[in-house]
């Protein structure tokens, strides 16, 4: 049977490679895994995208349809961001009614995309107060080795790029769901990018292992574009310094340049 | 030679693909998917895509379900929202629920696990992508993660949907034949064989005659070969690479 849990003795040694600014797998502490970015991946979505970082993998497609909008943005789009942990894609995963932490990556998704203004919400309307497209943005787990967050991020962010709105029948008000109009699901010209930091002891790292994650103490993610900051979470129970938090910011400015332009590339 | 005969009978008849009443539409399939599973596969025909993953033998959770005096095997079915035109909520419905039951039927006969007392082996089915015949693939695919993961098993098992078009057999219905208004309309018929060609599974909708649905067997019989040949392909290109 397969080891679930990263075990205390492999922990302590992480944390000693740690300190001497190694991992186990060579990697430098700020250095990603290879990013595979794979959009079209599903022909029944708008827009669907296969993002594998090292071997962690999400799918994460989008699908629209027509609703009554929020009574507090009568002219605007909705979006609903969804996330599941397949049971098939780990161990640790069980069926049954979401866990806190599919839940929180589905939250912090969905405001790095809704904050940074991502997807211009109110070119989706179609008559104000009454009916507007909801956009869905369901993420789905293939395979979890670790940085579910920063993969389900560049999921969201290429499954909508090129997403196709579906037809709508003004007469019936009914989506004709299968057959798509020639437009794009409006998207602002630069993309946000939502990104991790882990602490571990003394150390910040990014894109963890599973075995890494294990033994996180605190993880800060970061939706920006281009610079500037849009959305913000701390998660897991250890504080962290002024000082800290700078240095955070620092290697999320440096990762997300990094990253913007292998998106940009995947997805040209 | 009852297969024979409805070709005969369907030799005008022309589906809306072109295919021939005893084509599948063209197979995929991979072994080996799922780093983290024990075992996995993918099972494609055409755009129906599924893929399975196998965790076990473990320790059945919750302890209740456990059975003191063999292992059991436990199948969950799902269908990802963006898989379908329109979007489905996603988490369990209750066609997900009898799917993920049938699948278990469907391999039970053929999976050896009586010896893993109070454990349970896990199947994982998602697809992906449909375009109808979905459990077929999803068990397909089940059959090929079990033998990934070295789950004792007696055989494989192959599943096809059969459909009765009008009055016509055809086999692996896509959507558009699953809505078949013409005539008699749309019977479909899925069926899981093991290699012994016993039936471990199978149901039907529509109308059909005691002699049709013996037709409808026999041609998900020789289906069922090519179903074979693609799973055991993909399975001996999976120990090669290892």
């Amino acid at each position: 049977m397969k080891m679930i849990e990263t075990s205390p003795l492999t922990a302590e040694r992480i944390k000693e490679y740690f300190n001497q600014g190694k991992r186990f797998d060579g990697r430098k502490l700020d250095e990603f895994r290879e990013i595979v970015i794979e959009t079209g991946v599903s022909k029944n979505a708008e827009g669907s995208a296969r993002v594998k970082i090292g071997k962690t993998e999400v799918l994460v497609g989008v699908k629209m349809d027509v609703s009554e909008p929020y009574p507090d943005s009568p002219d605007k789009g909705n979006l609903m961001v969804s996330a599941e942990f397949l049971p098939l894609s780990s161990p640790r995963f069980e069926a049954g009614p979401p866990q806190f932490e599919s839940i929180e990556l589905a939250r912090v998704i969905d405001r790095g995309v809704r904050e940074s203004k991502f997807i211009e919400l109110e070119k989706l309307c179609i008559k104000e107060g009454e009916k507007v497209w909801t956009v869905f943005i369901d993420i789905y787990t293939m395979n979890d080795d670790g940085n579910l967050l920063d993969a389900a991020g560049i999921g969201a962010i290429a499954a909508l790029k090129g997403a196709r709105i579906p037809k709508y029948d003004e007469e019936t008000g009914k989506t004709q769901f299968g057959e798509w109009t020639t437009k794009n699901i409006p998207l602002a010209k630069d993309i946000p990018i939502s990104l991790t930091v882990h602490k571990v002891g003394n150390s910040l790292i990014v894109d963890p292992t599973k075995e890494e994650e294990d033994i996180s103490e605190t993880r800060v993610t970061i939706a920006s574009c281009d610079g500037t900051i849009h959305s913000m979470q701390k998660g897991n129970s250890k504080e962290i310094s002024i000082e800290e938090f700078n240095k955070v910011l620092d290697l999320i400015e440096k990762a997300e340049r990094e990253i913007a332009k292998k998106i940009e590339k995947a997805l040209k | 030679m009852t297969t024979k005969k409805s070709e005969e009978s369907s030799k005008e008849f022309k589906r809306p693909d072109g295919r021939k009443p005893n084509e599948l539409r063209k197979i995929t399939a991979k072994v080996g998917i799922i780093p983290n599973a024990d075992g996995s596969a993918m099972f494609a025909v055409g755009d129906t895509i599924a893929i399975a993953a196998v965790y076990g033998p473990k320790k059945m959770h919750p302890q209740h379900a456990q059975n003191p005096e063999k292992g059991s095997l436990r199948c969950n079915y799902n269908m990802l929202s963006f898989s379908v035109t329109e979007r489905i909520r996603p988490g369990p419905s209750r066609r997900s629920t009898e799917i993920s039951k049938i699948t278990e039927w469907a391999l039970q006969p053929v999976v050896m696990i009586d010896e893993f007392q109070a454990n349970v082996v896990d199947v994982h089915i998602n697809v992906l992508q449909a375009n109808a015949s979905t459990r077929c693939a999803g068990i397909n695919a089940a059959a090929m993660a079990l033998a990934h993961a070295g789950i004792p098993m007696k055989s494989l098992v192959q599943s096809v949907s059969i459909g009765k078009l009008d009055k016509h057999l055809v086999a692996d219905l896509i959507k558009e034949e699953e809505d078949w208004e013409e005539g008699e309309g749309a019977t479909d018929i899925p069926i899981t064989l093991t290699q012994e060609g016993k039936i471990s599974h199978i149901q039907l909708d529509g109308k059909i005659s005691r002699k049709q649905l013996s037709e409808a067997i026999e041609l998900a019989k020789e289906m069922s070969k090519e179903i074979y040949e693609a799973q055991k392909k993909a399975l001996k290109d999976v120990g090669e690479e290892k």
